[in-house]
């Protein structure tokens, strides 16, 4: 009687996965609902920016520099083959700001700021903080969750826009400083190409549509996560790889809204 | 680390966030130059628009004047309907030339305008008469190779 076993088992999974969507989505809400005291209170979303924003700085920036080096060296290699080094900046700022820019931010954004949500909270519940609020009559999703779920959302976009902007500087520092790509046409050719509303706007909205799924996914992992060491260490593992996973299809979808025509 | 510090870092991120957003849209990308604030629309007829896309350039004397708003095929008369919107800065007279224009061998295809000498000028929502099509460069080849043909039959 092999084979309802390994129905039931897969059955159970479906289920599974199912509910946790669905507590997923109710806790969003509730997040949303409850947020309101993130804002009032801002001071404990600002501080919570703190630890997601300005202390993932100096590997965005960092990224973001090596990223564009990397994109200067590369394209011209490729462009001179065809004898038009001058789209070297219509190369390396389009590609930055239309994907690379958001989605590899959002990617580091994910291992560095929402693992250290879900390791937080779940830490949280797993010593029974969240408990004793409740018992305090304090709502741990508005006290907890909705700063650190707002933190998020705000900081995204603004380390995206940091990483792009870094990556056509490490991208001129390449091509025209090192390469002695000329550097009239290195700025202008981008200026032609890279369209304000097409380009940039179209990529803060995906990083916004990360931060969005990348916070929700860590601060969901943390209070979902078993209450015992191991469960808060795999909570923040799931939270690397589905927030990962997520912001790749995420932005398929977006890319494919967006620069269809 | 107190309040205050804390405060200072988290203004200094979105600051900087802010200004990466600034340097992005100024700098990179061409919010500074295309300003186009006010426009007007032309029509033009083509009897084909070779890669002509939406969006495209038009120019006159090399100048960006507009920009190609709208293609579409017109099915009473067969041909492209080109919708174009054009800088409120510039007009042009009544007898323009609008040709469809290819800026180097390979590169994006543009609408020129061949600026005539009518004294009246090309208000909103007017079609400018004279166009000349998109050259397609397999019929250039073929009609090349054709002519070369005869030529050489007649040898």
């Amino acid at each position: 009687m092999m084979t309802p076993k390994i129905l039931r088992a897969l059955g159970h999974w479906v289920t599974d996965r199912i509910w946790r969507l669905g507590f997923a989505a109710r806790f969003l809400l509730m997040t949303l609902v409850y947020s309101g005291t993130a804002l009032r209170r801002l001071q404990l979303t600002i501080r919570e920016t703190y630890f997601t924003g300005v202390l993932s700085l100096v590997i965005i920036l960092v990224s973001g520099l090596f990223v564009g080096m990397v994109l200067g060296l590369q394209g011209y290699e490729t462009l001179q083959r065809y004898g038009s080094s001058e789209a070297l900046g219509v190369l390396v700022a389009l590609s930055l700001v239309r994907e690379l820019g958001p989605v590899v931010a959002a990617l580091l954004f994910a291992s560095r700021a929402g693992s250290a949500i879900t390791a937080e909270i779940g830490l949280m519940k797993a010593t029974e903080q969240l408990s004793a609020m409740e018992m305090m009559a304090v709502n741990p999703i508005a006290r907890v969750v909705a700063p650190r779920f707002w933190a998020g959302v705000i900081s995204m976009p603004l380390l995206a826009a940091l990483f792009s902007a870094m990556g056509v500087f490490g991208g001129y520092l390449v091509g025209v400083q090192l390469i002695g790509v000329d550097e009239g046409a290195f700025w202008s050719q981008m200026q032609a190409a890279v369209d304000f509303r097409q380009d940039i706007v179209n990529g803060v909205i995906k990083s916004c549509v990360f931060g969005l799924i990348v916070s929700w996914i860590a601060v969901f992992e943390g209070y979902d996560a078993d209450p015992t060491a191991e469960g808060v260490s795999r909570a923040t593992t799931r939270t690397v790889v589905t927030s990962s996973l997520a912001i790749l299809a995420a932005d398929f979808v977006l890319t494919a809204f967006m620069f269809r025509g | 680390m107190n309040r205050a510090a804390i405060d200072l870092w988290v203004g200094f991120f979105v600051a900087l966030g802010l200004a990466a957003l600034l340097f992005l849209a100024l700098k990179v990308g061409n919010l500074s130059s295309t300003a186009v604030g006010e426009t007007y629309a032309l029509q033009a007829r083509f009897d084909n628009i070779g890669g002509l896309k939406v969006r495209a350039p038009v120019k006159s004397a090399g100048v960006v004047v507009g920009r190609v708003g709208e293609i579409r095929f017109d099915a009473e008369n067969y041909v492209a309907l080109v919708s174009m919107q054009i800088d409120k800065r510039y007009q042009f007279p009544r007898d323009t030339f609008a040709t469809i224009n290819t800026s180097g061998l390979l590169g994006e295809q543009y609408v020129g305008f061949e600026v005539g000498g009518d004294t009246e000028m090309l208000k909103a929502g007017d079609q400018v008469k004279k166009t000349q099509s998109a050259v397609v460069l397999e019929k250039l080849i073929s009609q090349f190779m054709f002519d070369k043909a005869a030529a050489d039959e007649g040898k």
